[in-house]
Protein backbone atom coordinates (compact mmCIF):
# COMPACT_ATOMS: atom_id res chain seq x y z
CA UNK A 1 0.00 0.00 0.00
CA UNK A 2 1.33 3.72 -0.92
CA UNK A 3 0.47 6.89 1.22
CA UNK A 4 0.46 9.55 -1.20
CA UNK A 5 2.20 11.87 1.60
CA UNK A 6 5.44 12.36 2.02
CA UNK A 7 7.69 10.73 5.08
CA UNK A 8 7.44 14.21 7.53
CA UNK A 9 8.03 17.05 8.47
CA UNK A 10 4.82 17.50 6.89
CA UNK A 11 4.94 21.28 6.17
CA UNK A 12 3.05 22.72 3.77
CA UNK A 13 4.78 24.79 1.35
CA UNK A 14 3.36 28.53 2.47
CA UNK A 15 2.82 30.15 -1.18
CA UNK A 16 2.55 28.65 -4.50
CA UNK A 17 2.70 30.71 -7.35
CA UNK A 18 -1.41 31.01 -7.76
CA UNK A 19 -1.97 31.71 -3.73
CA UNK A 20 0.12 34.66 -4.49
CA UNK A 21 -1.22 35.84 -7.33
CA UNK A 22 -4.60 35.30 -5.76
CA UNK A 23 -3.67 37.86 -2.90
CA UNK A 24 -2.62 39.86 -4.70
CA UNK A 25 -5.81 39.88 -6.71
CA UNK A 26 -7.65 40.12 -3.58
CA UNK A 27 -5.26 42.91 -2.12
CA UNK A 28 -6.46 45.12 -5.20
CA UNK A 29 -10.14 44.85 -4.75
CA UNK A 30 -10.52 47.97 -2.37
CA UNK A 31 -8.42 49.92 -4.82
CA UNK A 32 -10.63 48.75 -7.89
CA UNK A 33 -13.78 49.60 -5.46
CA UNK A 34 -12.71 52.95 -5.40
CA UNK A 35 -11.67 53.58 -9.02
CA UNK A 36 -15.14 52.50 -9.63
CA UNK A 37 -17.04 54.79 -6.87
CA UNK A 38 -15.05 57.94 -8.28
CA UNK A 39 -15.01 57.02 -12.05
CA UNK A 40 -17.97 54.93 -12.58
CA UNK A 41 -18.12 51.46 -13.61
CA UNK A 42 -15.69 51.57 -17.04
CA UNK A 43 -12.74 50.27 -14.40
CA UNK A 44 -15.17 46.92 -13.96
CA UNK A 45 -15.91 46.70 -17.78
CA UNK A 46 -12.20 47.49 -18.54
CA UNK A 47 -11.20 44.65 -16.31
CA UNK A 48 -13.39 42.05 -18.18
CA UNK A 49 -12.40 42.99 -21.44
CA UNK A 50 -9.13 42.40 -20.26
CA UNK A 51 -9.29 39.57 -18.83
CA UNK A 52 -11.38 37.47 -21.56
CA UNK A 53 -8.73 38.41 -23.65
CA UNK A 54 -5.63 37.61 -21.71
CA UNK A 55 -6.46 34.06 -21.15
CA UNK A 56 -7.35 33.61 -25.18
CA UNK A 57 -4.10 35.28 -25.98
CA UNK A 58 -2.10 33.27 -23.08
CA UNK A 59 -4.03 30.03 -24.17
CA UNK A 60 -3.44 30.59 -28.37
CA UNK A 61 -0.06 31.22 -27.55
CA UNK A 62 0.62 27.92 -25.29
CA UNK A 63 -1.21 25.83 -27.90
CA UNK A 64 1.43 27.41 -30.43
CA UNK A 65 4.27 26.49 -28.03
CA UNK A 66 2.85 23.21 -27.48
CA UNK A 67 2.98 23.56 -23.82
CA UNK A 68 0.61 22.46 -21.30
CA UNK A 69 -2.57 25.02 -21.27
CA UNK A 70 -4.79 24.33 -18.24
CA UNK A 71 -2.25 24.46 -15.95
CA UNK A 72 -0.89 27.67 -16.93
CA UNK A 73 -4.25 29.24 -16.92
CA UNK A 74 -4.61 28.35 -13.18
CA UNK A 75 -1.65 29.72 -12.12
CA UNK A 76 -3.63 33.45 -12.37
CA UNK A 77 -0.58 35.16 -13.32
CA UNK A 78 -2.64 36.14 -16.90
CA UNK A 79 -5.62 37.14 -14.93
CA UNK A 80 -2.88 39.63 -12.68
CA UNK A 81 -1.37 41.13 -15.90
CA UNK A 82 -4.64 41.87 -17.36
CA UNK A 83 -6.30 43.42 -13.94
CA UNK A 84 -2.54 45.40 -13.46
CA UNK A 85 -3.43 46.46 -17.23
CA UNK A 86 -7.04 47.17 -16.74
CA UNK A 87 -6.89 49.53 -14.05
CA UNK A 88 -4.20 51.42 -15.25
CA UNK A 89 -6.53 52.30 -18.40
CA UNK A 90 -8.97 55.16 -18.39
CA UNK A 91 -12.63 53.98 -17.31
CA UNK A 92 -13.86 55.16 -21.32
CA UNK A 93 -10.77 53.47 -23.20
CA UNK A 94 -12.21 51.89 -26.01
CA UNK A 95 -12.73 48.28 -26.26
CA UNK A 96 -10.16 47.50 -28.99
CA UNK A 97 -7.56 49.55 -26.87
CA UNK A 98 -7.83 47.44 -23.69
CA UNK A 99 -7.70 43.92 -25.68
CA UNK A 100 -4.79 45.11 -27.74
CA UNK A 101 -3.10 46.05 -24.53
CA UNK A 102 -3.31 43.02 -23.16
CA UNK A 103 -2.92 40.63 -26.08
CA UNK A 104 0.53 42.64 -26.41
CA UNK A 105 1.41 42.60 -23.42
CA UNK A 106 0.71 38.59 -23.25
CA UNK A 107 1.57 37.22 -26.06
CA UNK A 108 4.70 39.50 -27.10
CA UNK A 109 6.25 41.01 -23.65
CA UNK A 110 5.38 37.77 -21.64
CA UNK A 111 5.16 34.16 -23.83
CA UNK A 112 7.73 35.49 -26.53
CA UNK A 113 10.57 36.04 -24.01
CA UNK A 114 9.58 32.58 -22.46
CA UNK A 115 6.54 32.58 -20.51
CA UNK A 116 6.01 33.22 -16.85
CA UNK A 117 9.44 33.44 -14.81
CA UNK A 118 11.20 34.42 -18.01
CA UNK A 119 10.06 37.89 -18.87
CA UNK A 120 12.43 40.81 -18.49
CA UNK A 121 10.24 43.34 -18.04
CA UNK A 122 6.58 43.61 -16.40
CA UNK A 123 4.37 42.61 -19.10
CA UNK A 124 1.17 44.85 -17.71
CA UNK A 125 4.04 48.30 -17.70
CA UNK A 126 5.06 46.74 -21.56
CA UNK A 127 1.28 46.86 -22.44
CA UNK A 128 0.42 50.25 -20.91
CA UNK A 129 3.56 51.98 -22.39
CA UNK A 130 2.97 50.32 -25.91
CA UNK A 131 -0.80 51.89 -25.67
CA UNK A 132 0.56 55.08 -24.36
CA UNK A 133 2.98 55.71 -27.18
CA UNK A 134 0.48 54.54 -29.82
CA UNK A 135 -2.47 55.98 -28.60
CA UNK A 136 -1.81 59.07 -26.51
CA UNK A 137 -5.51 60.91 -27.46
CA UNK A 138 -7.28 57.62 -25.48
CA UNK A 139 -4.57 57.36 -23.06
CA UNK A 140 -4.03 60.74 -21.58
CA UNK A 141 -8.42 61.49 -21.09
CA UNK A 142 -9.49 60.62 -17.86
CA UNK A 143 -13.52 61.41 -16.44
CA UNK A 144 -13.27 63.77 -13.64
CA UNK A 145 -13.65 62.00 -10.29
CA UNK A 146 -17.10 61.80 -8.48
CA UNK A 147 -15.81 64.95 -5.90
CA UNK A 148 -15.79 66.78 -8.79
CA UNK A 149 -18.96 65.94 -10.77
CA UNK A 150 -22.25 65.04 -10.39
CA UNK A 151 -22.29 63.49 -14.63
CA UNK A 152 -20.42 60.11 -13.64
CA UNK A 153 -21.79 58.19 -16.85
CA UNK A 154 -24.10 55.69 -15.36
CA UNK A 155 -23.55 51.75 -16.49
CA UNK A 156 -25.19 51.44 -20.11
CA UNK A 157 -23.54 54.90 -20.98
CA UNK A 158 -20.09 53.75 -20.11
CA UNK A 159 -21.04 50.66 -21.94
CA UNK A 160 -22.00 52.04 -25.00
CA UNK A 161 -19.09 54.41 -24.96
CA UNK A 162 -16.54 51.83 -24.46
CA UNK A 163 -18.21 50.19 -27.83
CA UNK A 164 -18.43 53.14 -29.32
CA UNK A 165 -22.03 52.64 -29.99
CA UNK A 166 -24.29 55.71 -29.82
CA UNK A 167 -24.49 57.37 -26.43
CA UNK A 168 -26.30 60.24 -24.96
CA UNK A 169 -22.60 61.82 -23.58
CA UNK A 170 -19.62 62.04 -26.13
CA UNK A 171 -16.25 60.74 -24.85
CA UNK A 172 -14.35 64.86 -25.52
CA UNK A 173 -17.28 66.22 -23.58
CA UNK A 174 -16.83 63.88 -20.39
CA UNK A 175 -13.12 63.32 -20.95
CA UNK A 176 -10.60 65.01 -18.23
CA UNK A 177 -7.28 66.00 -17.49
CA UNK A 178 -5.78 63.98 -14.88
CA UNK A 179 -4.31 66.52 -11.89
CA UNK A 180 -0.64 65.49 -12.56
CA UNK A 181 -1.40 66.33 -16.49
CA UNK A 182 -3.48 69.31 -15.92
CA UNK A 183 -0.05 70.46 -12.95
CA UNK A 184 2.34 69.86 -16.05
CA UNK A 185 0.26 71.86 -18.46
CA UNK A 186 -0.28 75.13 -16.03
CA UNK A 187 3.18 74.93 -15.18
CA UNK A 188 4.63 75.25 -18.49
CA UNK A 189 2.09 78.11 -19.18
CA UNK A 190 3.95 79.81 -15.98
CA UNK A 191 1.54 79.45 -13.56
CA UNK A 192 2.40 78.45 -10.14
CA UNK A 193 1.28 76.05 -7.52
CA UNK A 194 -1.19 78.14 -5.39
CA UNK A 195 -2.86 79.11 -8.39
CA UNK A 196 -3.56 76.44 -10.04
CA UNK A 197 -4.66 74.56 -6.68
CA UNK A 198 -7.44 77.06 -6.49
CA UNK A 199 -8.64 75.57 -9.88
CA UNK A 200 -10.52 72.90 -7.57
CA UNK A 201 -9.36 69.63 -8.87
CA UNK A 202 -7.06 69.17 -5.70
CA UNK A 203 -8.67 67.77 -2.71
CA UNK A 204 -7.46 67.81 0.80
CA UNK A 205 -4.42 65.27 0.29
CA UNK A 206 -3.56 65.13 -3.14
CA UNK A 207 -5.62 65.06 -6.82
CA UNK A 208 -9.31 64.98 -5.81
CA UNK A 209 -10.49 61.29 -6.42
CA UNK A 210 -6.73 60.13 -7.06
CA UNK A 211 -6.28 60.46 -3.18
CA UNK A 212 -8.77 57.92 -2.57
CA UNK A 213 -8.16 55.15 -4.89
CA UNK A 214 -4.36 55.96 -3.97
CA UNK A 215 -5.45 55.28 -0.30
CA UNK A 216 -7.38 52.20 -0.83
CA UNK A 217 -4.26 50.70 -2.89
CA UNK A 218 -2.45 51.71 0.06
CA UNK A 219 -4.12 49.89 2.09
CA UNK A 220 -4.73 46.70 -0.17
CA UNK A 221 -0.55 46.59 -0.61
CA UNK A 222 -0.48 47.26 3.56
CA UNK A 223 -1.90 43.57 3.56
CA UNK A 224 0.20 42.13 1.58
CA UNK A 225 3.03 43.63 3.24
CA UNK A 226 1.38 42.00 6.60
CA UNK A 227 1.03 38.55 4.50
CA UNK A 228 3.94 38.41 3.58
CA UNK A 229 3.21 38.00 -0.13
CA UNK A 230 5.67 41.18 -1.01
CA UNK A 231 9.04 42.09 0.51
CA UNK A 232 8.56 45.59 1.87
CA UNK A 233 12.26 47.13 0.66
CA UNK A 234 10.52 47.78 -2.71
CA UNK A 235 7.60 49.86 -1.69
CA UNK A 236 9.69 51.50 1.00
CA UNK A 237 12.40 52.21 -1.54
CA UNK A 238 9.88 53.74 -3.98
CA UNK A 239 8.11 55.52 -1.61
CA UNK A 240 11.10 56.76 0.69
CA UNK A 241 12.92 58.24 -2.64
CA UNK A 242 10.13 59.65 -4.35
CA UNK A 243 8.98 61.48 -1.02
CA UNK A 244 12.57 62.61 -0.13
CA UNK A 245 13.51 64.23 -3.75
CA UNK A 246 9.82 65.68 -3.88
CA UNK A 247 10.85 67.28 -0.45
CA UNK A 248 13.70 68.70 -1.76
CA UNK A 249 12.73 70.26 -4.51
CA UNK A 250 9.46 71.40 -2.36
CA UNK A 251 11.28 73.19 0.11
CA UNK A 252 13.68 74.40 -3.03
CA UNK A 253 11.31 76.05 -4.39
CA UNK A 254 7.66 75.15 -3.80
CA UNK A 255 6.41 77.68 -5.94
CA UNK A 256 7.01 75.19 -9.20
CA UNK A 257 6.47 72.03 -7.20
CA UNK A 258 3.66 69.98 -5.91
CA UNK A 259 4.08 69.31 -2.06
CA UNK A 260 5.50 65.32 -2.02
CA UNK A 261 2.09 64.08 -0.58
CA UNK A 262 0.95 65.20 -4.36
CA UNK A 263 3.39 62.81 -5.38
CA UNK A 264 2.83 60.08 -2.88
CA UNK A 265 -0.67 59.58 -3.28
CA UNK A 266 -1.17 60.95 -6.81
CA UNK A 267 -1.11 59.36 -10.52
CA UNK A 268 -0.26 55.60 -10.03
CA UNK A 269 1.97 55.90 -7.41
CA UNK A 270 0.81 53.50 -4.42
CA UNK A 271 -0.57 50.96 -7.62
CA UNK A 272 3.33 51.26 -8.79
CA UNK A 273 4.77 50.49 -5.35
CA UNK A 274 2.87 47.68 -4.43
CA UNK A 275 1.73 45.73 -7.07
CA UNK A 276 3.45 46.70 -10.09
CA UNK A 277 7.26 47.38 -9.00
CA UNK A 278 6.93 44.20 -6.69
CA UNK A 279 6.89 41.76 -9.75
CA UNK A 280 8.49 38.74 -8.25
CA UNK A 281 10.01 38.22 -11.85
CA UNK A 282 11.09 41.41 -13.37
CA UNK A 283 12.31 43.19 -9.78
CA UNK A 284 15.49 42.51 -7.96
CA UNK A 285 15.36 39.57 -5.78
CA UNK A 286 17.92 40.82 -3.11
CA UNK A 287 17.51 42.69 -0.04
CA UNK A 288 19.71 45.54 -1.32
CA UNK A 289 19.03 45.29 -4.66
CA UNK A 290 15.12 45.58 -3.99
CA UNK A 291 15.89 48.68 -1.70
CA UNK A 292 18.00 50.54 -4.64
CA UNK A 293 16.17 49.27 -7.19
CA UNK A 294 12.69 51.03 -5.33
CA UNK A 295 14.32 54.02 -4.23
CA UNK A 296 15.53 54.27 -8.38
CA UNK A 297 12.15 53.90 -9.75
CA UNK A 298 10.75 56.68 -7.03
CA UNK A 299 13.65 59.02 -8.29
CA UNK A 300 12.96 58.23 -12.09
CA UNK A 301 9.33 58.58 -11.45
CA UNK A 302 9.89 62.31 -9.88
CA UNK A 303 12.33 63.12 -12.77
CA UNK A 304 9.79 62.04 -15.69
CA UNK A 305 6.88 63.70 -13.72
CA UNK A 306 8.87 66.78 -13.70
CA UNK A 307 10.61 67.22 -16.98
CA UNK A 308 9.41 64.04 -18.82
CA UNK A 309 7.16 64.87 -21.90
CA UNK A 310 4.16 62.54 -20.11
CA UNK A 311 2.32 63.34 -17.03
CA UNK A 312 3.25 60.23 -15.16
CA UNK A 313 6.64 57.64 -15.43
CA UNK A 314 5.32 54.80 -13.09
CA UNK A 315 5.60 52.83 -16.24
CA UNK A 316 8.54 54.11 -17.72
CA UNK A 317 10.26 53.86 -14.68
CA UNK A 318 9.56 50.61 -13.29
CA UNK A 319 10.76 49.62 -17.24
CA UNK A 320 13.72 51.07 -16.75
CA UNK A 321 14.23 49.55 -13.52
CA UNK A 322 13.63 45.98 -15.10
CA UNK A 323 16.39 46.59 -17.12
CA UNK A 324 18.75 47.17 -14.56
CA UNK A 325 17.68 44.79 -12.21
CA UNK A 326 20.05 41.34 -13.83
CA UNK A 327 22.86 43.75 -12.81
CA UNK A 328 21.90 45.13 -8.90
CA UNK A 329 21.38 41.39 -8.29
CA UNK A 330 24.42 40.59 -9.35
CA UNK A 331 26.36 43.36 -7.45
CA UNK A 332 24.16 42.90 -3.50
CA UNK A 333 24.60 39.35 -3.69
CA UNK A 334 24.18 38.75 -0.11
CA UNK A 335 27.19 37.05 1.87
CA UNK A 336 27.00 33.50 2.38
CA UNK A 337 26.95 32.45 6.00
CA UNK A 338 30.84 31.43 6.99
CA UNK A 339 32.38 32.71 3.59
CA UNK A 340 33.94 35.76 3.30
CA UNK A 341 32.43 38.43 0.22
CA UNK B 1 31.53 29.68 -67.65
CA UNK B 2 31.15 28.02 -64.88
CA UNK B 3 28.09 29.51 -62.96
CA UNK B 4 28.06 27.50 -59.97
CA UNK B 5 29.71 29.77 -57.82
CA UNK B 6 27.43 32.66 -58.87
CA UNK B 7 25.14 30.54 -57.67
CA UNK B 8 26.24 29.82 -54.32
CA UNK B 9 27.08 33.72 -54.22
CA UNK B 10 23.44 34.60 -55.17
CA UNK B 11 21.84 32.04 -52.53
CA UNK B 12 24.52 33.69 -49.88
CA UNK B 13 23.81 37.27 -50.35
CA UNK B 14 19.79 37.03 -50.78
CA UNK B 15 18.95 34.43 -48.26
CA UNK B 16 21.54 32.03 -46.35
CA UNK B 17 23.83 34.88 -45.31
CA UNK B 18 21.54 38.30 -45.36
CA UNK B 19 23.34 41.07 -44.46
CA UNK B 20 20.37 42.67 -42.39
CA UNK B 21 18.51 39.09 -41.22
CA UNK B 22 21.26 36.58 -40.53
CA UNK B 23 24.58 39.14 -40.42
CA UNK B 24 22.60 41.74 -38.52
CA UNK B 25 25.27 44.45 -39.94
CA UNK B 26 23.61 47.61 -41.12
CA UNK B 27 21.00 47.71 -38.72
CA UNK B 28 21.45 51.78 -37.72
CA UNK B 29 20.38 52.56 -40.88
CA UNK B 30 17.92 49.59 -41.07
CA UNK B 31 15.63 50.71 -37.99
CA UNK B 32 16.30 54.23 -38.70
CA UNK B 33 14.28 54.83 -42.10
CA UNK B 34 12.45 52.03 -42.71
CA UNK B 35 9.37 53.33 -41.62
CA UNK B 36 7.93 53.07 -45.39
CA UNK B 37 8.44 51.34 -48.27
CA UNK B 38 9.81 54.06 -50.25
CA UNK B 39 12.22 55.57 -47.76
CA UNK B 40 13.47 51.89 -46.88
CA UNK B 41 13.75 51.32 -51.07
CA UNK B 42 15.51 54.60 -51.50
CA UNK B 43 18.38 53.59 -48.77
CA UNK B 44 18.50 50.16 -50.12
CA UNK B 45 18.99 51.03 -53.76
CA UNK B 46 22.08 53.73 -52.47
CA UNK B 47 23.06 50.80 -50.31
CA UNK B 48 23.32 48.73 -52.89
CA UNK B 49 25.16 51.43 -55.81
CA UNK B 50 27.46 51.89 -52.78
CA UNK B 51 27.78 48.23 -52.68
CA UNK B 52 28.64 47.73 -56.20
CA UNK B 53 31.39 50.67 -56.29
CA UNK B 54 33.14 49.25 -53.09
CA UNK B 55 33.50 45.68 -54.19
CA UNK B 56 34.89 46.02 -57.61
CA UNK B 57 37.04 48.72 -57.25
CA UNK B 58 38.26 46.96 -53.32
CA UNK B 59 38.43 44.27 -56.00
CA UNK B 60 40.70 45.51 -58.24
CA UNK B 61 43.47 47.05 -55.97
CA UNK B 62 43.06 44.17 -53.89
CA UNK B 63 46.63 42.98 -55.06
CA UNK B 64 47.99 46.37 -54.90
CA UNK B 65 47.00 47.19 -50.99
CA UNK B 66 49.11 45.75 -48.87
CA UNK B 67 47.36 44.01 -45.68
CA UNK B 68 48.13 46.56 -42.73
CA UNK B 69 46.94 49.33 -44.25
CA UNK B 70 43.90 48.01 -46.19
CA UNK B 71 40.70 48.84 -43.65
CA UNK B 72 41.91 52.74 -44.42
CA UNK B 73 42.37 52.08 -47.67
CA UNK B 74 38.66 50.26 -48.12
CA UNK B 75 37.20 52.94 -46.06
CA UNK B 76 38.42 55.89 -47.98
CA UNK B 77 36.96 53.65 -51.17
CA UNK B 78 33.78 53.35 -49.54
CA UNK B 79 33.58 57.30 -48.56
CA UNK B 80 34.40 58.93 -51.76
CA UNK B 81 31.63 56.19 -53.46
CA UNK B 82 29.15 57.21 -51.14
CA UNK B 83 30.18 60.95 -51.05
CA UNK B 84 29.28 60.55 -55.29
CA UNK B 85 26.20 59.00 -54.60
CA UNK B 86 25.06 61.21 -52.08
CA UNK B 87 25.90 64.19 -54.46
CA UNK B 88 23.68 62.10 -57.35
CA UNK B 89 20.82 61.30 -54.50
CA UNK B 90 20.23 65.09 -53.99
CA UNK B 91 20.61 66.21 -57.30
CA UNK B 92 18.48 63.50 -58.96
CA UNK B 93 15.92 62.96 -55.63
CA UNK B 94 16.48 65.96 -53.50
CA UNK B 95 13.08 65.31 -51.75
CA UNK B 96 13.88 61.60 -50.83
CA UNK B 97 17.52 62.99 -50.52
CA UNK B 98 16.09 65.30 -47.90
CA UNK B 99 14.14 62.38 -45.96
CA UNK B 100 16.58 60.29 -45.31
CA UNK B 101 19.35 63.07 -44.40
CA UNK B 102 21.88 61.45 -42.24
CA UNK B 103 21.90 58.36 -43.02
CA UNK B 104 22.75 58.69 -47.10
CA UNK B 105 26.27 59.77 -46.01
CA UNK B 106 26.09 57.27 -43.26
CA UNK B 107 26.55 54.82 -45.34
CA UNK B 108 30.34 54.67 -45.12
CA UNK B 109 29.61 53.30 -41.60
CA UNK B 110 27.58 50.40 -42.67
CA UNK B 111 29.13 47.52 -41.39
CA UNK B 112 27.57 45.33 -44.23
CA UNK B 113 29.66 47.42 -47.03
CA UNK B 114 32.99 47.34 -45.37
CA UNK B 115 32.79 43.73 -44.41
CA UNK B 116 31.57 42.70 -47.90
CA UNK B 117 34.88 44.38 -48.99
CA UNK B 118 36.90 42.78 -46.32
CA UNK B 119 35.38 39.46 -46.48
CA UNK B 120 34.67 39.03 -49.89
CA UNK B 121 35.97 41.32 -52.47
CA UNK B 122 39.77 41.52 -51.38
CA UNK B 123 40.12 37.98 -52.37
CA UNK B 124 38.01 37.40 -55.05
CA UNK B 125 37.95 38.37 -58.86
CA UNK B 126 36.24 41.49 -59.72
CA UNK B 127 33.07 39.67 -61.56
CA UNK B 128 32.67 37.70 -58.23
CA UNK B 129 32.56 40.51 -56.41
CA UNK B 130 30.14 42.08 -58.68
CA UNK B 131 28.22 39.51 -58.65
CA UNK B 132 28.06 39.69 -54.55
CA UNK B 133 27.93 43.72 -53.81
CA UNK B 134 25.07 43.16 -56.17
CA UNK B 135 23.58 40.34 -54.32
CA UNK B 136 24.30 41.55 -50.92
CA UNK B 137 22.60 44.46 -51.28
CA UNK B 138 19.70 43.26 -53.37
CA UNK B 139 19.40 40.74 -50.02
CA UNK B 140 19.88 43.75 -47.71
CA UNK B 141 17.34 46.36 -49.81
CA UNK B 142 14.71 43.07 -49.70
CA UNK B 143 14.91 43.07 -45.96
CA UNK B 144 14.61 46.80 -45.61
CA UNK B 145 11.55 46.91 -48.19
CA UNK B 146 10.10 44.14 -45.90
CA UNK B 147 10.41 45.78 -42.84
CA UNK B 148 9.46 48.94 -44.28
CA UNK B 149 5.95 47.20 -46.11
CA UNK B 150 5.27 46.18 -42.57
CA UNK B 151 5.46 49.06 -40.25
CA UNK B 152 3.76 51.11 -43.37
CA UNK B 153 0.83 48.91 -43.59
CA UNK B 154 0.24 48.55 -39.42
CA UNK B 155 1.97 52.11 -38.70
CA UNK B 156 -0.33 54.65 -41.14
CA UNK B 157 -2.19 51.57 -43.25
CA UNK B 158 -1.03 52.76 -46.62
CA UNK B 159 1.41 51.17 -48.85
CA UNK B 160 3.51 53.08 -51.41
CA UNK B 161 2.49 56.41 -50.07
CA UNK B 162 4.95 59.57 -51.47
CA UNK B 163 6.35 57.23 -54.56
CA UNK B 164 6.56 60.54 -56.23
CA UNK B 165 9.26 61.24 -54.60
CA UNK B 166 11.34 58.25 -56.05
CA UNK B 167 9.58 57.45 -59.21
CA UNK B 168 8.78 61.11 -60.60
CA UNK B 169 5.03 62.68 -60.55
CA UNK B 170 3.95 59.24 -62.59
CA UNK B 171 4.06 57.35 -58.74
CA UNK B 172 1.31 60.53 -57.71
CA UNK B 173 -1.29 58.27 -57.10
CA UNK B 174 0.15 54.83 -56.21
CA UNK B 175 -0.33 55.21 -52.71
CA UNK B 176 -2.44 52.14 -51.77
CA UNK B 177 -5.20 52.71 -49.39
CA UNK B 178 -4.53 49.26 -47.20
CA UNK B 179 -7.63 50.31 -44.62
CA UNK B 180 -10.04 52.40 -44.74
CA UNK B 181 -10.83 55.37 -42.13
CA UNK B 182 -7.38 53.56 -40.19
CA UNK B 183 -6.34 55.82 -37.24
CA UNK B 184 -2.94 54.64 -37.04
CA UNK B 185 -0.50 52.83 -34.87
CA UNK B 186 2.25 54.91 -34.12
CA UNK B 187 4.40 52.66 -32.31
CA UNK B 188 5.24 50.70 -35.80
CA UNK B 189 6.45 54.32 -36.99
CA UNK B 190 8.38 54.78 -34.02
CA UNK B 191 11.97 53.41 -33.14
CA UNK B 192 10.49 50.11 -30.95
CA UNK B 193 8.28 49.08 -34.30
CA UNK B 194 11.58 48.91 -35.83
CA UNK B 195 12.98 46.43 -33.28
CA UNK B 196 9.78 44.40 -32.83
CA UNK B 197 9.36 43.84 -36.34
CA UNK B 198 12.99 43.10 -37.35
CA UNK B 199 12.83 40.83 -34.91
CA UNK B 200 9.64 38.81 -36.12
CA UNK B 201 11.04 39.12 -39.74
CA UNK B 202 14.44 37.34 -38.39
CA UNK B 203 11.84 34.57 -36.28
CA UNK B 204 10.09 33.91 -39.40
CA UNK B 205 13.03 33.54 -41.72
CA UNK B 206 14.58 30.82 -38.61
CA UNK B 207 11.27 28.98 -38.85
CA UNK B 208 11.61 28.90 -42.56
CA UNK B 209 14.54 27.62 -42.02
CA UNK B 210 13.87 24.96 -39.86
CA UNK B 211 11.29 24.30 -42.00
CA UNK B 212 13.35 23.41 -45.12
CA UNK B 213 15.95 21.32 -42.70
CA UNK B 214 13.43 19.06 -41.71
CA UNK B 215 12.00 18.43 -44.59
CA UNK B 216 15.79 17.76 -46.08
CA UNK B 217 15.84 15.34 -43.01
CA UNK B 218 12.99 13.72 -44.21
CA UNK B 219 13.71 12.67 -47.64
Amino acid sequence: MRFSTAPSPHLAPPNSVSLIMLQVLAALVPGIIALAWQFGPGVLINILIALITAEMAEAGVLRLRQRPVLSALRDYSAVLTAVLLAVSLPPLAPWWLTAFGTSFAIVIAKQLYGGLGYNPFNPAMVGYAVLLISFPRYMTAWLSPIDLTSAVPGFADTLALIFQQGSSQSFDGLAQATPLDTFKTQLGLARNVDEIQSAGIFGALAGQGWQWVNVWYLVGGLWMLHRGVIAWQIPAGFLGGLFLIALLFFMFDPATHPTPLFHLLGGATMLGAFFIATDPVTASITPRGRLIYGSFIGLLVFIIRSWGGYPDGVAFAVLLMNLAAPTLDHYTRPRVYGHSR
Amino acid sequence: MNLEPYRKIAFDGLWKNNQALVALLGLCPLLAVSNSVVNSLGLGLATTVALLFSNSIVSLIRNRVSHEVRLPVFVLVIAANVTVIELLMNAFFHDLHKILGIFIPLIVTNCAIIGRAEAFASRNTVGKSLADGFFTGTGFTLALVALGALREIIGTGTLFAKADLMFGDVAKNWSIEVFHDYGGFLLAILPPGAFIGLGLIIAVKNVLDERAAQAVKVL
